[in-house]
């Protein structure tokens, strides 16, 4: 890195933790380290406190009662714990159908590829190329051996918001049996949480991505859904999840939970207009720019940008020159030498999809930061295009746009 | 984050040699947009046969570029025979090594190269006319997998995928992958044991695939009805259920095909 300065804008992947949750978790290390579960005092302050975290994080997701929120150790947790907890539960019974989509995270991808293996029928529900999700083919889908839907609430790559209460509504108007799991790591903190009134039976959220530190997640779980646990032992988190509660980071991400509701105006405003900055900016000074996430309705803090006969990794290795920070759906960057399965259900083109970069913002990101971008990512595309074999295309580009 | 060498970072930083050469005595190509990776390789080679001046385009990853950017490095200067000679393994070594996962652009480098001296002495030797395609994803036949396991010393399906790319896409093509590992490396089959859930998904997939399609021809289908240790018990319906032949088709053509796809013990139960 030839620059001093950092640009953080891979914010999906990670976020900086929060100042003030450090500050709240710093005292459950070395000064109120007592175990929860003691009968003193200065155990018992400890179980004190997660009683206020479970509060806040109900308040967090909107849920009716503290007694339906879970403290895990990360987003997948969450899905594990809620997708193989449920279908072991008595609500699964007799059921081998499930249902998720073909964008989601890993977390529960990887788990669905599992269950097929375990026997389980999967059915896998595709978007259009704008990276909406094709409802209509979910809805179809569900039948009476229906046992789970999972779908996320935000796409990780593109920020598309899926209409989950919708979803959850519909499907349980076809099924009223079928339980519905909702993966709300990547929204969680940046559009507002609400599963009071709604169908849905569990969510998850991730405590990293809203600026607490990795490592802590929550679950919530309607108190009509009885799951199976994946870890037994004691009686911690109501039996369902043994082991010793991790004190100062669940203190770590209620206070992370609240900020992040604080700023949720913050993030619908502010940080939407510094993302539509970068958006349109890129979009209209990159000659081969081509805009991925055009999914009506988006997280206000992602953008998914194709630029066009450019490899992605050779992009973000460039941009790390000048200390800025995003993500690619490219191959060569996973390791795995397959692009984004997310792009690839999008249909983006391949033109587009090895050069797709993600930028993600926060609400620590700043104007400064986003005009420094902008400044520099014309200069590095010219760069690279001279590179490309692709020459003749990438002049017919220049053309046609006119950049 | 991919630990680069040095070497690595300063010729994706700093490429040596980009660009396209007018009136090249030759061009070689490899790789494709759709892989994820291409690179174009151009060369001035004069009449003593040295060369004189090259130069690369290349669509990839940092260390794609970089194996391109050290490549034209390594044969300027060099006659065209000597160069026919460099092999991807000298192109890792020149860069002070690659992630196993990045071995692959060394290997489209070589391949680049190949082709580029085909297209000077006119051959029409392009690896990958071949028609025995192994990776339908990346189009890579069985010779060129062959040489490229026989040249590295690949022993794994992990290995074959980090220099050539095969197999890394959809899967579809790992048993091929595999069986041509074993008839190169003598090795004897070294399937693990599935459990019986996993044995039935195996044969339930080899007979909607193989078996099931051929029957349906004929007016007939087969069902699956229980698998028990290496007896698998199967039921043929439709016509296949009146033909005198049944039998025939049972042992030669469904056991056959489920000893090659699914597990070579099989023997066939009908109930």
């Amino acid at each position: 890195m030839t620059n001093s300065k950092l640009i953080y804008l891979d914010n999906n992947a990670t976020t900086k933790t929060d100042e003030k949750v450090i500050e709240t978790m710093l005292p459950y290390f070395s000064e109120y380290y007592g175990n929860p579960s003691s009968i003193y005092e200065f155990g018992g302050k400890n179980a004190h406190k997660i009683k206020e975290a479970r509060d806040k994080m109900r308040d967090f997701f909107g849920a009716e009662s503290d007694k339906e929120i879970f403290f895990t150790a990360s987003g997948s947790e969450c899905a594990n714990m809620a997708i193989r907890g449920l279908l072991a539960s008595k609500h699964a019974a007799g059921k081998n159908h499930i249902i998720t989509t073909k964008v989601e995270h890993p977390c529960v991808l990887n788990l669905y590829k599992h269950l097929a293996k375990e026997g389980y029928n999967v059915t896998y529900i595709g978007v259009n190329d704008k990276g909406e999700l094709n409802t209509d083919e979910l809805y179809n889908s569900v039948n009476d051996n229906t046992a789970l839907v999972a779908c996320m609430y935000a796409n990780n790559e593109t920020g598309a918001v899926f209409p989950v209460e919708q979803i959850a509504q519909k499907v349980k108007d076809i099924n009223p049996e079928v339980k519905i799991y909702v993966d709300a790591v990547q929204a969680a903190g940046k559009i507002p949480l609400n599963v009071k009134n709604t169908q849905i039976d569990m969510m998850g959220v991730s405590g990293h991505k809203f600026h607490a530190p990795k490592g802590i997640g929550a679950l919530y779980v309607n108190s009509s859904i009885v799951l199976e646990p994946l870890i037994y032992g004691g009686h911690q988190e109501r039996g369902k999840r043994a082991g010793t509660e991790n004190v100062p980071y669940i203190a770590g991400i209620a206070e992370a939970a609240q900020l992040a509701k604080d700023a949720l105006n913050f993030e619908a405003v502010q940080v939407k207009r510094l993302r539509d900055k970068l958006e349109t900016g890129l979009l209209n000074t990159v000659f081969n720019a081509r805009l991925n996430s055009l999914a009506q309705n988006r997280v206000p803090n992602t953008t998914n940008i194709g630029f066009e006969f450019i490899e992605g990794e050779l992009i973000l290795l460039n941009m790390d020159e000048f200390g800025i920070c995003a993500s690619s759906g490219s191959a060569c960057t996973s390791g795995s030498l397959d692009p984004s399965h997310v792009l690839k259900a999008m249909n983006v083109p391949f033109t587009a999809l090895h050069g797709s970069i993600r930028f993600s913002l926060s609400r620590f990101t700043t104007e400064d930061e986003i005009d420094y971008t902008l400044k520099v990512m014309p200069s590095i595309i010219e760069k690279l295009a001279k590179i490309s074999p692709f020459q003749k295309e990438l002049s017919a580009l220049k053309q046609k746009r006119g950049i | 984050m991919w630990d680069y060498s040095e070497k690595v970072i300063d010729h994706y930083k700093n490429p040596r040699n980009v660009g396209s050469i007018d009136n090249a005595d030759a061009i070689g190509e490899a790789g494709s947009l759709s892989c994820g990776d291409m690179l174009k390789l151009y060369l001035k080679v004069d009449k003593s046969g040295i060369i004189t001046d090259a130069k690369f385009q290349t669509f990839g990853c940092g260390s794609a570029v970089a194996s391109s950017s050290i490549l034209t490095e390594m044969i300027i200067g060099k006659h065209i025979n000597e160069a026919k000679k460099i092999t991807n393994k000298q192109i890792v070594d020149a860069l002070g090594g690659l992630p196993p996962e990045k071995m692959h652009c060394s290997v489209m480098g070589h391949e680049a190269l190949e082709a580029a001296i085909a297209d000077y002495y006119k051959e029409d030797i392009s690896l990958h006319t071949d028609a025995n395609i192994v990776c339908n994803c990346f189009d890579i036949s069985k010779s060129f997998l062959e040489t490229e396991i026989k040249n590295n010393n690949l022993k794994t399906l992990e290995d074959v995928m980090n220099y050539t790319k095969a197999g890394g896409a959809c899967g579809r093509c790992r048993g091929k992958i595999q069986e041509i590992l074993n008839s190169i490396n003598g090795v004897e089959k070294s399937t693990p044991k599935l459990t019986k859930t996993q044995l039935i998904i195996k044969i339930n997939n080899v007979i909607e695939k193989y078996i099931a399609p051929e029957l349906q021809k004929d007016g007939g289908n087969i069902e699956l009805i229980d698998v028990d240790d290496n007896k698998v018990k199967v039921s043929l319906t439709g016509r296949c259920n009146t033909c005198t032949r049944s039998q025939l088709t049972l042992t030669h053509f469904v056991e056959d095909t489920l000893k090659k796809y699914a597990d070579s013990n099989i023997e066939i139960v009908q109930v």
